[in-house]
């Protein structure tokens, strides 16, 4: 059981999209580490599958078997929100609402989802939205009603030119873009699947080579690491896991997004070769 | 004979045995034809309308729970009703 410290709720609720445009860079591993984070810490926080169609989350979640009814169901009708919920059983400040495996994202509704969202504000302090990939009706109602978005990208060139479109749509076809006295959405990117030896080598961009053309705040680094492999198999948030560095990772980018100061740290959770090993050298 | 093994080999690594058994478990329900899209909410409103003949409940005091095993699942439907209720 992991310790859970209670900290002040914060005045208003506040959803938050985890977006990236392109897909496999790491959103649904960064929602359901971010909302297992802020769950820890005491706020009570509901994480959305909006990936209609591909549910994903319920099995990094590690609930898999105990969806009933959907997001969907919900938007429809066929199912109160209280009942489609599902209560997290190691955090109990951490609830989980499950997309369709079966419908498509025209199920949704910018209406049924803002409604969803208002009930929600009203029991939770974060709600965390799992963007689909791609550009189009599921991506775009996901980030719709957001105050804040997580702007996930691996340093790599696809990924990075998919980041910049989407800042585009946070800050022109979203609720507060639309709303001239409305702050605009607060976007930070987060930068996973981050190698430092490829780094090291001048194969991938590094962080200021990414931040430089993103021109956002940085949210947090996340290394590449296995711990991520073995606690998707085991339906684990990572930061509910046996530590390692990519757990850590998601940690100080939690504290930061609650608006804590924490310095940026890059270790990997790779071992160093035995040629680095045997040299001293550390990449 | 020299061999190539200074160790033993190791045999499959816990988590990847447990994400094995997680997804057999769902894919065998997903895959059933049993347990169609819509079954769920249907059966909701069956046994609403069921009970509704019987008692009267307010929609809000039905909770409905599952859970998937791989031999055996349980469907846990609770519903709460004033208790001197008189019946219809
Ligand atoms: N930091 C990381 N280290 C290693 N693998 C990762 C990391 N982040 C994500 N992955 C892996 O990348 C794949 C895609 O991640 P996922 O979170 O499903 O991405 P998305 O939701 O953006 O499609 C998964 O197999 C996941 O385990
Ligand atoms: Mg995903």
């Amino acid at each position: 059981m992991t310790s859970q410290m209670k900290q002040e709720p914060p005045v208003q609720s506040k959803v938050i999209v985890i977006t990236s445009g392109k897909g496999g860079v790491g959103k649904t591993t960064s929602a359901a580490a971010i909302s297992a984070g802020l769950a820890q810490r005491g706020y009570k926080t509901v994480v959305i599958d909006f990936d209609v169609g591909l549910r994903n989350l319920d099995m990094i979640m590690g609930c898999e078997r105990r969806v009933v009814f959907d997001f969907i169901n919900v938007i429809q009708g066929d199912a109160r929100l209280k009942q489609a919920l599902i209560k997290d059983k190691r955090l109990e400040n951490l609830s989980i609402l499950p997309t369709s495996q079966t419908r498509d994202k025209d199920a949704l509704t910018k209406e049924g989802v803002e409604k969803v969202l208002n009930e929600l504000r009203e029991e939770f302090d974060y709600i965390v939205c799992d963007s689909p990939a791609g550009i189009e009706r599921g991506a775009q109602l996901a980030m719709y009603f957001a105050d804040e978005a997580v702007v996930v990208t691996n340093p790599e060139v696809s990924s990075v030119r998919d980041s910049d479109r989407v800042l585009g749509l946070l800050s022109s076809k979203t609720a507060r873009a639309e709303n001239a006295d409305a702050e605009p959405i607060k976007a930070q990117a987060l930068l996973t699947r981050y190698d430092n030896q490829r780094i090291a080598s001048g194969e991938m961009m590094t962080v200021d080579d990414v931040l430089e053309i993103l021109a956002v705040p940085l949210l947090g680094v996340i290394p590449e690491s296995t711990a991520i492999l073995r606690a998707s198999n085991t339906g684990t948030p990572v930061v509910l896991d046996e530590p390692s560095n990519a757990s850590a990772a998601y940690a100080d980018a939690v504290s930061r997004l609650i608006g804590e100061q924490v310095e940026m740290r890059m270790e990997s959770d790779r071992r160093p070769s035995l040629f680095q090993r045997l040299f001293g050298r550390t990449a | 004979m020299f061999g190539f093994s200074l160790r033993p080999r190791k045999t499959a690594p816990k988590s990847a045995q447990t994400a094995r058994d997680r997804l057999q478990i769902l894919l065998a329900h997903e895959r059933s034809s049993g347990s169609g899209p819509d079954c769920l909410p249907e059966l909701q409103r069956d046994i609403l309308a069921a009970i509704k003949r019987h008692m009267k409940i307010d929609t809000d005091a039905v909770d409905i729970r599952m859970d998937r095993g791989d031999e055996l699942s349980s469907l846990e439907i609770n519903i709460e009703f004033p208790a001197s209720q008189p019946a219809r």
